[in-house]
């Protein structure tokens, strides 16, 4: 039995909207295992980003426990949160969310400011591991606005990976990518995941997304619909040779 | 979060603002460069202050007649006579802190030399007056004891009375003029000492002994003044003490009685005079120092801004493990950093500006340490009082909002 990254137990999240009680989640129970590839789905309202927000340790639940690599978040103070993000998620957004006229460098080092023991030599150098691993090895030196919307998210994915967490975080990674480059990043993701073996929860709406991971959560009205195995993964990188070459660039 | 960090996190977000940030700076800069210009022209026209006077012998001691009560009517002191052949006896017998002493007379008048006249004054002294007052000679020899015991007809001569006597620059020694018809003889030229502090010519004058002016002129036994030199500047308070208590009892006076004279020193007219050019000092000060509270208004409006504009991301930074201390200290940081570059750009402009007033205006200037020192704990501060607001408040946003600000 491989090691239990989360565990989420009876999780309930309620909101206080004025004399209003709002059930955004309301029981959930799953476990992620090291190694998987878990896809998020569930439309608007459905409190796939309220369990996002959980899941990447910046809100609590109001009842019920979450387990991240062991650690019960309930006990932590928000500064203790904040290292535990540090060290173990890796965070990648929908809007990349990188520093401007920052380079990519700079921007992949950022998480390892935040982490005392790693020196000026050691950050630099994982940087640049983390951006070859992303195979943006020659564009250290590249502002955000100098490169495409699959670079910078790229870029991004350089920057989740960059702390070695114990799993990686991402929000409609490819919601604002066109369907090529969407390609590219779940290729790029399922590399990570097979390869070096990331944890990877993928938070999508796209059901087209959810067919490259291996399980797949259906999220619905606060409760979880269906939890359900892949059982015929798709390669993105067979989906991308196969697409028709354009030239209407 | 390491020290170093927080410098290279906080000087990276300054870097991709340059322009703001300098433009915030520039608030601090002026304030700064202000400060140390103002204090410097302030320090600088004390400092003249006290050379002009200490030029005018501060050792020197001045009695005059004081106003006092005369069967109940009061009469201003220059009128009042009360210092006497006495006094000087007494004096020169009994205090020991004092070198030399002259009684002075003097008289206003018209200086007459042929066709040509010059309304002057005339004063009365010994021959210790020269050394008192720090006068010196151009050319030709004082008069001496001699010529005041036999009130001797002789004169030095200024040299605003010269130009206007002698208009053809021809050798005044050894020329009679007349003055209160009395004819005199030039016996030495005064060298120029120019205006005073006070705006008066210090040249225009003519010195006789005292004994010749008091006998041949105004025909009065009394003096208008005692001029005294202490041995040093730090005996002039313990001759100052000595010569009251001899003009108290040369006078006779008892001791519920006021005293019938002032004894002035120096000191305290350079530190009458110290004190206005301080006030001024202060004045210019308190208004640079407005300037740098702008300044750092300046920085506060700035930092908060810049706190709205980049909410996005400080939640990045919070989301990849910024704590709420990291963000309160970046923020801080880079205003601490805004303020103490804007004052050593300003400490530069402020060097700069007063070498420019002293080089264009020749006004003498000062620029005290003490002034910088001061001007950049004050940046310092103001830094850290004015970007304390701005960056507690973004410390205090949450992570999941700050990503999803627009």
């Amino acid at each position: 039995m491989s090691k239990k990254i989360l565990e989420i137990k009876a999780l309930k999240r309620e909101f206080i909207m004025g004399s209003e009680t709002v059930h955004a989640l309301r029981g959930i129970n799953f476990e992620v295992d090291a190694g998987e590839f878990v896809t998020i789905m569930g439309s608007s309202g459905s409190g796939k980003t309220t369990l996002l927000n959980i899941l990447g340790c910046l809100d609590k639940p109001t009842i019920g426990n979450y387990f991240l690599d062991g650690v019960d978040i309930k006990s932590l103070s928000r500064d203790e949160l904040a290292q535990l993000r540090n060290h173990k998620i890796g965070f990648v957004f929908q809007a990349y969310n990188l520093l401007p006229r920052t380079t990519a460098l700079e921007n992949v080092e950022l998480p390892l400011l935040y982490n005392k023991e790693i020196s000026a030599a050691e950050r630099r150098e994982r940087a640049i591991h983390a951006l070859e691993a992303v195979k943006l090895a020659d564009r250290h030196d590249h502002t955000p606005n100098q490169l495409s919307g699959g670079q910078q998210q790229r870029v991004a994915i350089a920057r989740a990976l960059v702390n070695e967490p114990v799993m990686i975080l991402a929000d409609e990674a490819t919601g604002n990518l066109d369907s090529r480059t969407s390609y590219e990043i779940m290729a790029l993701m399922q590399e990570l995941n097979s390869k070096q073996g990331k944890t990877i929860v993928f938070v999508t709406h796209e059901p087209d997304i959810a067919s490259f991971s291996s399980r797949t959560i259906q999220l619905r009205d606060g409760i979880i619909q269906k939890d359900s195995r892949n059982e015929n993964i798709r390669s993105a990188k067979e989906v991308l040779e196969n697409l028709p070459v354009t030239d209407d660039y | 979060m390491s020290f170093v960090n927080l410098i290279r996190i906080a000087l990276k977000a300054l870097q991709r603002n340059k322009l703001r940030a300098f433009l915030t700076m520039l608030g601090i800069i002026i304030g700064v460069g202000s400060v140390i210009a103002m204090v410097a022209i302030g320090q600088g026209s004390k400092q003249s202050i006290h050379d002009q006077l200490s030029n005018m012998g501060t050792n020197m001691i001045t009695v005059q007649p004081a106003s006092n009560l005369n069967g109940g009517v009061r009469i201003a002191g220059a009128s009042f006579q009360t210092l006497t052949a006495k006094d000087i006896t007494a004096l020169k017998a009994t205090v020991k802190n004092i070198s030399e002493l002259s009684p002075s007379v003097s008289s206003k008048g018209q200086a007459i030399n042929g066709a040509l006249n010059w309304p002057t004054t005339m004063s009365g002294v010994s021959p210790e007056y020269l050394d008192i007052r720090k006068l010196s000679l151009r050319d030709g020899i004082a008069f001496t004891e001699n010529d005041v015991r036999t009130s001797a007809k002789v004169c030095l001569i200024g040299q605003t009375v010269i130009d206007n006597l002698f208009p053809g620059g021809e050798n005044p020694i050894g020329k009679i003029i007349r003055f209160g018809h009395i004819p005199f003889q030039i016996i030495g030229v005064l060298a120029p000492k120019g205006f005073n502090a006070f705006g008066q010519d210090q040249d225009d004058i003519l010195i006789a002994p005292y004994t010749t002016v008091q006998k041949r002129i105004l025909a009065s036994i009394y003096y208008s003044n005692i001029y005294a030199s202490a041995i040093d500047e730090q005996s002039t308070d313990a001759a100052v003490a000595e010569m009251t208590q001899t003009l108290r009892d040369s006078h006779r006076l008892r001791s519920f009685e006021d005293n019938d004279f002032t004894v002035r020193t120096q000191q305290e007219l350079i530190a009458t005079l110290s004190s206005t050019s301080g006030l001024l000092t202060v004045l210019l000060t308190v208004v640079a120092g407005i300037s740098l509270v702008i300044g750092g208004i300046g920085i506060m409006n700035i930092m908060y801004v810049s706190v709205t504009e980049r909410t996005k991301e400080i939640g990045l930074r919070m989301s990849i493990g910024a704590r709420g201390k990291d963000i309160l200290m970046q923020f801080l940081m880079e205003a601490v950093l805004i303020s103490i570059t804007g004052g050593v750009i300003g400490v530069l402009l402020g060097f700069v500006s007063t070498q420019i007033v002293t080089l264009t205006l020749g006004w003498p200037t000062i620029v005290s340490e003490s002034s910088v020192v001061l001007s950049f704990v004050v940046c310092a501060v103001t830094g850290i009082f004015f970007g304390y607001y701005p960056a507690q408040k973004a410390s205090r946003l949450d992570p999941i909002e700050a990503l999803r600000y627009e």
